[in-house]
């Protein structure tokens, strides 16, 4: 090995995952000038503060119950009305950002180091590996996702943990797919193989060399998927499947709303207007930087 | 072709076994007592020994196995733990109000989409274009349930419109031939039962279609600006065709290749999309019947359920996957 780290092989992005200065400073330059994605990051860095702060915005307790003014309609008092527990829907919104954003990201990040793992064997290994591994990725693509994670979310029992955990592996056969496209691609490159050639292990040029050149395209996967995996996620809470109450998420929120949706359709409009714009923020910026990185694709 | 399709069915066949294996195992490989796990903590013991002679986890692994690929290969998914009755009608009854929906909400999504995604080639830089891209990317935000709900508000309720909830008015008698809701109630010949059925899946449909339709649009929309830059038309405009012909002969035909290609592969969506619509509009159903089953524990009949449906949509995939090499030879030869 000390051979191998005496020898430097330069790949397009440098050695320690630091990006090569001119593709990725044009990329930060494209995306700047995105209106739409910036518009998105704005968006998205609003909700993240929201999220953090929940505690300072919201102005009432999201789980305090008040009989006294169940389902009121919005006003001055109460932003977004009332529960049906006359609980402040606006603090709950505001809270319900905490768990839904950080359910959408965890069940993305399950998903990306599941899949970037397989992808990256399956491609370097390829032969047998890579058969194996893209089988069992097809035999998860085949079930259509909600039933895949209504069947594990069954098997491991409803609530916010499983939730994510179940979301996090429907989509693990999408990201696996990209990793190893890219990693094909790359792993044909000149400097790949003179990493190898010059005796460096294998999981020292997957890191190294490799994976630092396929970011790109995981990168924006990764945007693009933490915006479904939240509407995801809150559909495993909408069916009673994730998270429980009185903890309050947009899905559960919505699925209490529903039966007052007649009399009281404040309750359940706000939530589903939160993952509208989360999500749209998150595609905004998905498809921003898949524009900034491969200007070709605009 | 036939060697087109003897690979597809070579590729599908591990697919389908792969499918069944992982259902199978991943309850089986819980750690501890699955019986125990599955029934619940609180179940008695009575209860816990139903859930392993339902799923007959008293046996060794292997046996347990070949005896399940056997009763599935003769399309005996087991009894309910809940109701006693046989997985197979149950699930029958049930999965086809889910398909119905799913075409019902397919065929929307075309008519809206695809006119929109190719206008809005067609009609570069004007509102058209604007507006349909804004909208597909709206639809692809927005969760189905919330869709549902807020038509529920503004069609039905506010407007009267459509019926709130439901599949059919309650009360009206339709004899169960096909379990497809509207093949049966238009067999009654009674037109005011079929218009029925129809009212009661409209906004279920609609609120089904809109992701699909956005998907659509936005693949519509792209295969055709990159067809429209091919050289074949230019060909074409030379030989003196009319615009409409070089159009609709010519780049329509190629352009709707890949949106073909995506509507199959919308397939799985659309039913995992269909079962939080039939929870909004508390229709009969998939969603429904799986749910009722997870509250029951009813393992057997969650496990049945998840395999036929995933076992169609390969199935499915696979005629569609036929069809395109049908259509277009560059598929089969690729």
């Amino acid at each position: 090995m000390a051979g191998a780290s005496a020898t430097t092989i330069r790949s397009p992005l440098d050695g320690r995952g630091r990006a090569a200065p001119s593709q990725w400073a044009a990329a930060r330059r494209r995306f700047l000038r995105s209106g739409t994605g910036m518009f998105g990051a704005g968006l998205l860095v609003l909700f993240a503060l929201l999220a953090v702060f929940a505690g300072q915005v919201s102005p009432y307790d999201p789980i305090h119950q008040d009989f006294r003014i169940e389902r009121e309609a919005p006003s001055s008092t109460h932003l977004m009305g009332t529960d049906e527990f006359g609980r402040d829907v606006f603090s709950r919104v505001v809270w319900g950002a905490r768990v839904s954003l950080q359910a959408g990201a965890v069940a993305a990040s399950i998903a990306l180091v599941a899949g970037l793992f397989l992808g990256m064997i399956a491609a370097y290994y390829r032969g047998r590996t890579d058969a194996l591994v893209m089988r069992l990725m097809d035999v998860l693509l085949a079930f259509p996702y909600l039933l895949l994670a209504i069947g594990i979310v069954a098997i491991l029992g409803p609530g916010l943990l499983t939730a994510m955990i179940a979301i996090g592996i429907v989509y693990i056969p999408n990201y696996a797919r990209v990793v190893r496209g890219a990693v094909l691609s790359v792993g044909a490159r000149d400097f790949v193989e003179a990493a190898r050639a010059v005796g460096a292990r294998d999981r020292r040029v997957m890191w190294q060399h490799v994976l630092p050149n396929v970011l790109a395209p995981i990168i924006v996967q990764a945007t693009l998927n933490v915006g479904t995996a939240i509407i995801d996620t809150a559909g495993l809470s909408f069916l009673g499947l994730g998270t429980q109450p009185p903890t309050p998420d947009w899905g559960n929120m919505l699925s209490a709303g529903r039966s007052y949706i007649i009399d009281s359709p404040w309750i359940a409009t706000f939530p589903g207007v939160a993952i509208l714009f989360t999500v749209l923020a998150f595609n905004l910026v998905g498809d921003a930087l898949r524009d900034a990185f491969d200007p070709r694709l605009s | 072709m036939r060697g087109y399709v003897l690979r597809r069915i070579a590729y599908v066949l591990p697919v389908l076994l792969g499918v069944v294996t992982v259902v199978f195992l991943a309850l089986r490989l819980i750690p501890g007592d699955p019986a125990v796990a599955l029934a619940g903590e609180k179940a008695s013991a009575a209860q816990i020994e139903q859930m392993r002679e339902a799923l007959g986890l008293n046996r060794p692994l292997p046996v347990q196995y070949v005896e399940f690929l056997g009763r599935l290969a003769q399309g005996d998914l087991g009894r309910s733990i809940r109701t006693g009755g046989d997985i197979g009608r149950e699930l029958a009854e049930n999965f086809a109000p889910t398909i119905e929906l799913s075409v019902a909400a397919l065929f929307i999504a075309l008519l809206v989409g695809l006119p929109a995604g190719i206008l809005a080639a067609l009609r570069r830089r004007t509102a058209i274009e604007y507006g349909t891209m804004l909208g597909s990317l709206v639809g692809i935000s927005m969760p189905v349930f919330w869709i549902g709900l807020m038509l529920i508000y503004w069609l039905g309720a506010r407007g009267g419109w459509f019926p709130l909830s439901g599949t059919v008015t309650p009360g009206l008698e339709i004899p169960s031939r096909t379990h497809f809701y509207t093949i049966d109630s238009a067999l009654t010949g009674d037109v005011a039962i079929f218009g029925d059925v129809l009212w009661h899946l409209v906004l279920p449909a609609i609120t089904l279609s809109t992701i699909t339709m956005a998907i659509v649009s936005r693949m519509a929309r792209s295969s055709m600006l990159e067809v429209l830059g091919n050289d074949y038309l230019v060909t074409a405009r030379a030989k003196g065709l009319a615009e409409a012909a070089v159009l609709l002969r010519h780049a329509l035909k190629n352009a709707l290749i890949p949106v073909v290609t995506v509507v199959g592969l919308q397939l799985g969506a659309l039913l995992s999309g269909a079962v939080l619509t039939e929870t909004v509009f508390g229709r009969v159903g998939v969603g429904r019947y799986v749910l009722n089953a997870i509250t029951a524990r009813d393992y057997p009949v969650v496990q049945g359920t998840v395999i036929i449906v995933a076992l169609f949509v390969a199935l499915i995939s696979l005629v569609v996957d036929l069809v395109y090499a049908m259509l277009d030879p560059r598929i089969r030869y690729s």
